[in-house]
């Protein structure tokens, strides 16, 4: 620990003067990008996906909606996130014949992935608002669609915000994996100015403290968002 | 103006509803009784398909209900319906509970008709001279909709004074209110029948009495009404026509003075033996 200083000075020399702050300030924008981006898909997919799975099933297509959301959520639930990342990149997009960047890539696989589990989320959030709403809705003329969308998910995204939060926190650490597919987040970034150097010590911590602040800034955020929508309650 | 033939509803394999055949007519006082488990409160949850009924036919307005290939989306708008637990919309404020179905269904309305109007537009190019058809005039907006839906439900609030609760969540108001503000809701959208599941089972005692006096001003304006209820009180004095239900049927059913002055069937002069001490 001795040289811990002269490592520190090579470390701000490298990020100031040999514009490794450009690079991490593009990976700080990707990992934000894409955790933002499969955020916003994952809740329209998980809230679509949700709907289909507590639609009443007296008849055929709602029986092979649930069916086919079951099959989606098992699949993406049912293999890591590198793993999609890798067949995706290398093995969806030959066969497609299509051309998408690493970031690109990411987002559709981090919405995708995060779509599966915020369904199960959003579920319990549906199932946890009393079925009476529903009733209400429906005995004054308004549709499934119109009754869920106006009165059942408002109230059911209240009671899942903090699990959501936790979602989007998860989605943030897990950018870490999309140089897998050649894109820059702040991992890719950090490793590049340790390995000019040759001196990994301080750009990892350095990684790890931006790591926090981000979650840190996310939460509070949470917070101040749920206490917001609690206006409606009088538990605050 | 509802027809009710041999209706029947079975969950799995228990028989709840045996074939029941009720006439109601516009401005009856239906009230329904019977003891719990009965089959009051499902037969009251099928006239508006609520549970769907699996046998027999509900005419309401002259079509049949029960068919599951009618829009019954459209029929519930012309059948109020009112809950035991008030099921008031607890994400909107007191006036937005009672604004968001009128606003909705006629805002979708509006959006259909435009719509149409722009395909005629677009296939009478393609016809000529008389085949062409004229688009229905739209002299409406959102903005005049949504207007008249907040004039209409302040006026609705001021009736039951509670004016001053517009802008509140339905989470602050007590039992009493949160059911007057329920009943309002459902006259927002000027239906032809208010269908009443227990209206007043699950207030505390000191708050039925404004319940009921809602209910009976509205009796008094020619509202049709069918009531599921414990208040035999009420019944005697709003009603003009009282079924008894047990076990799945209709046992009888006769004006107030003769059900509970004169009854029949045993069973219910067991019921009302029990009820009335």
């Amino acid at each position: 620990m001795g040289n811990f200083p002269q490592k520190v000075d090579r470390f701000i020399e490298s990020f100031i003067h040999q514009n490794g702050y450009v690079r991490v300030l593009e990976g700080l924008q990707n990992t934000l990008l894409i955790a933002v981006a499969g955020l916003v898909i994952g809740i329209l997919i998980g809230t679509l996906i949700a709907t289909a799975r507590v639609i009443p099933k007296y008849k055929v297509l709602p029986r092979i909606l649930n069916g086919f959301c079951s099959f989606y959520v098992g699949l993406f639930r049912g293999t890591p996130m590198v793993v999609q990342l890798l067949v995706f990149y290398y093995v969806m997009l030959p066969l497609l014949g299509a051309r998408m960047t690493g970031v690109q890539v990411s987002i559709l696989v981090f919405g995708l992935n995060s779509g599966a589990y915020i369904s199960e989320i959003m579920r319990s959030g549906i199932l946890s608002v009393d079925h009476g709403q529903m009733e209400a809705g429906r005995a004054v003329g308004l549709s499934f669609g119109t009754t869920m969308v106006k009165i059942v998910i408002p109230q059911a995204v209240k009671n899942i915000l903090p699990t959501l939060g936790n979602e989007f926190i998860a989605l943030v650490k897990e950018t870490s994996v999309v140089s897998f597919v050649g894109a820059t987040d702040l991992y890719v970034a950090f490793n590049y100015m340790g390995s000019n150097t040759y001196e990994f010590m301080v750009p990892y911590l350095v990684m790890a403290l931006i790591y926090i602040l981000l979650v840190l800034i996310i939460s509070a955020g949470i917070k101040i968002m749920e206490r917001s929508l609690r206006k409606s309650d009088r538990r605050h | 103006m509802i027809d009710v033939i041999n209706l029947e509803k079975k969950f799995e394999d228990t028989e709840v509803l045996k074939g029941i055949s009720v006439t109601i007519e516009k401005g009856d006082i239906v009230v329904v009784i019977g003891p719990s488990g009965s089959g009051k409160s499902t037969f009251l949850r099928c006239l508006n398909c609520m549970e769907d009924p699996t046998g027999g036919q509900i005419i309401f307005n002259g079509v049949d209900i029960a068919d599951m290939k009618v829009d019954i989306n459209v029929h519930r708008r012309r059948m109020g319906m009112v809950f035991q637990h008030f099921n008031l919309f607890y994400n909107k404020t007191v006036i937005q509970n009672i604004m968001l179905a009128p606003v909705l269904v006629q805002c979708q309305d509006l959006s259909r008709a435009k719509r149409r109007n722009v395909w005629l537009r677009v296939t009478n190019l393609f016809r000529k001279g008389p085949a062409r058809r004229e688009p229905v005039s739209i002299d409406t907006t959102k903005a005049k909709i949504k207007a008249q839906a907040h004039e209409n439900a302040l006026c609705l609030l001021r009736r039951i004074g509670l004016e001053d609760k517009a802008d509140v969540y339905p989470s602050t108001l007590s039992g009493g209110q949160k059911q007057r503000v329920a009943i309002i809701r459902s006259l927002a959208m000027n239906p032809d029948v208010i269908l009443f599941d227990e209206p007043t089972s699950a207030l505390d005692p000191e708050m039925v009495g404004e319940v009921l006096d809602l209910m009976k001003a509205l009796a008094k304006e020619g509202m049709t009404m069918i009531i599921v209820t414990h208040e035999m009180g009420f019944a005697r004095e709003v009603a003009n026509k009282v079924i008894f239900i047990d076990d799945g049927k209709i046992l009888e059913s006769a004006p107030p003075a003769e059900f509970f002055g004169a009854p029949k069937n045993p069973r219910l002069k067991e019921f009302l033996s029990k009820v009335l001490a």
